[in-house]
């Protein structure tokens, strides 16, 4: 019996410790972002050519205050990454709610209203899915022009059926308990019973969707940037730098290497994220 | 007139219009516990789902009446006929760990029908439930009220279960196989908690069981189904003393009697199965175009 509690003890500790890492690195890059004119060593667009292609501070050579190196302009990459920061999760909490919200909302719909509404969101998703993702968002803002709002809007019309599909397929096993056959007895409406019986269930599995659509909204963000259908090509971004480091990579890796730890970061961050809180929320599991 | 009354009821599959139930008929007065009993698939459940409203969506409704209290629920547009079968019926489920909603606290999942739908107070609905749930003899009803559904036994949500569909005084109970997903000690407390219930609060009951020893407990009548056809009903007495049709005479046959456990067991001959088939499939032919 000892054994039993000690062991529930380690699990519920190394979720603790999950989502301590993912929540501290995405509150640090959130309050880097927020207060970046504050925290940024270095003005990330001022360009110093005595200064390019210093390496980061522990290597011979370096300069105090560019912690992280210069790129081949001479401009600081720690504060580039910072000021990166703030494209990237106005684009993650932006893209991901909107995307989650329309996807959820159809998926549930179709899942549990069934009938026509489900055909009619079902071969709309089959549709959508026959486009490939990428060349999709590159056409539409090639079509709509770059900027923030176009990001945005190729992410939601992109993704919401990564969200619609596994929603309804959920909604559908929950619509078959019999619980929401006694919630109609009792005489629930359809929306009602939708509503106040279905979504609480489906909803630990929205979070989790929705913390990973987070992170490849990070991901989509730094695509278009890296082949420049970001926002305008002064600010700096995750995607952009990258695609400038790749290709001074044999004079200067740490133009390539840090924005890249900092991407990879950031989407594990919110993967882990949305498994550690779906732990928590899940009252079965908790 | 009865307080249920089902009248010609026919029931198919909607892709290729198979039958499920064919002209079912019958008759429950208030307070009268009524079996429904048959094989598996012999649609018991289906009557009543169709009472509830609850068909799955896949089946539909050919033909018939159904009238709860001097209305015919058919004839109802989906949102009236909801309220007349929130206000005056309820399910006792028949798989407890799926018939509570997993996400929500027991209280609420008990008192919100009657804050909702039936416009009580939120005081009083959450009394009424400590009440029931006293009733059904669950200990500290008040703290299982906080509990989520995972936390309690298969028995304890049954009973819960039970006290959720006396919540609002209804006056028919549709219980579906309510003890089929227990325990066999466990099922013998609930099947002696539902009647008494019944008989305290004077409720009509349509007691689905594939179990003539439960129905010889619990009801006053019955009726006995054969592929979606009803064969027979009687009463009780008369059913056990001595059965009209060849079929429930065999289905006894096959039945484990307490009072002789070691008594063999005849299995419904082959010759009375082929012979129902026949007849089913003549009045197949007969009603088919």
């Amino acid at each position: 019996m000892a054994d039993l509690t000690d062991g529930r003890g380690a699990v519920k500790r190394r979720i603790g410790t999950r989502l301590w890492l993912a929540g501290g690195w995405l509150t640090l890059l959130l309050l880097a972002a927020v207060f970046a004119p504050l925290v940024a060593p270095q003005d990330p667009l001022a360009q110093d050519l005595f200064l390019t292609r210093l390496p980061p501070f522990w290597e011979e050579g370096a300069e105090a205050g560019y912690w992280l190196g210069t790129d081949s302009l001479g401009r600081d990459v720690l504060s580039r990454i910072i000021y990166g920061a703030r494209l990237a999760l106005v684009v993650a909490l932006v893209a991901g709610s909107i995307t989650c919200l329309i996807g959820s909302a159809l998926g549930l719909m179709a899942g549990f209203l069934r009938g026509w509404v489900d055909l009619v969101i079902s071969r709309l998703i089959d549709i959508w899915m026959a486009f490939p993702p990428v060349l999709f968002s590159i056409l539409l803002i090639a079509v709509i022009g770059p900027g923030l709002h176009s990001i945005i809007l190729a992410i939601v019309i992109i993704d919401w059926t990564r969200f619609a599909r596994v929603v309804r397929a959920e909604a559908m096993a929950q619509g078959a308990m019999d619980y929401v056959a006694s919630a109609q007895v009792a005489g629930r409406g359809r929306i009602g019973t939708m509503l106040r019986e279905i979504l609480p269930n489906v909803l630990p599995t929205i979070v989790v969707l929705l913390t990973l659509e987070m992170g490849i909204a990070v991901i989509v963000e730094a695509i278009l940037s890296f082949v420049n259908l970001s926002i305008s090509t002064d600010d700096p971004t995750w995607g952009g730098m990258i695609a400038e480091g790749r290709a001074s990579v044999y004079q200067a890796w740490w133009v390539l290497v840090f924005p890249l730890i900092t991407l990879f970061l950031t989407v594990l961050a919110f993967s882990q994220l949305g498994e550690g809180l779906k732990d928590r929320f899940d009252p079965v599991l908790r | 007139m009865s307080f249920l009354s089902v009248k010609n009821l026919t029931l198919r599959l909607r892709d290729n219009r198979a039958p499920l139930l064919r002209d079912v008929s019958l008759e429950v007065s208030a307070g009268e516990v009524h079996g429904l009993v048959g094989e598996s698939g012999a649609g018991k459940s289906m009557i009543g789902k169709a009472v509830l409203g609850i068909l799955p969506r896949a089946v539909e409704i050919a033909g018939g009446e159904i009238w709860l209290d001097g209305v015919d629920l058919l004839t109802l547009p989906p949102a009236a006929r909801r309220k007349r079968v929130g206000g005056l019926a309820a399910l006792i489920p028949q798989d407890p760990l799926t018939a509570l909603n997993p996400s929500r606290r027991i209280g609420p999942q008990i008192t919100d029908r009657l804050v909702d739908i039936l416009g009580w107070k939120r005081t009083e609905a959450e009394a009424r439930a400590l009440d029931l749930l006293g009733e059904v003899q669950i200990n500290d009803p008040a703290r299982v009220m906080r509990q989520y559904p995972h936390e309690l036994s298969g028995g304890m949500r049954q009973r819960i279960l039970i006290a959720s569909a006396f919540a609002a005084e209804p006056k028919l109970i549709v219980a579906d196989e309510p003890t089929t997903a227990l325990d066999v000690t466990v099922q013998k407390q609930i099947l002696r908690l539902i009647a008494g219930m019944q008989a305290r609060h004077g409720t009509a009951l349509l007691f689905v069981t594939h179990d003539l020893g439960v129905v010889s407990k619990v009801c006053q009548s019955l009726s006995v189904l054969y592929a979606g056809r009803i064969l027979e009903q009687s009463t009780v007495r008369d059913f056990f003393a001595a059965p009209t049709h060849p079929y429930s005479a065999a289905l006894l046959g096959a039945t484990p009697k307490y009072t002789d456990p070691e008594g063999s067991l005849t299995p419904v001959p082959e010759a009375i199965i082929a012979r129902l088939r026949a007849e089913i499939a003549a009045y197949d032919e007969a009603h088919h175009g």
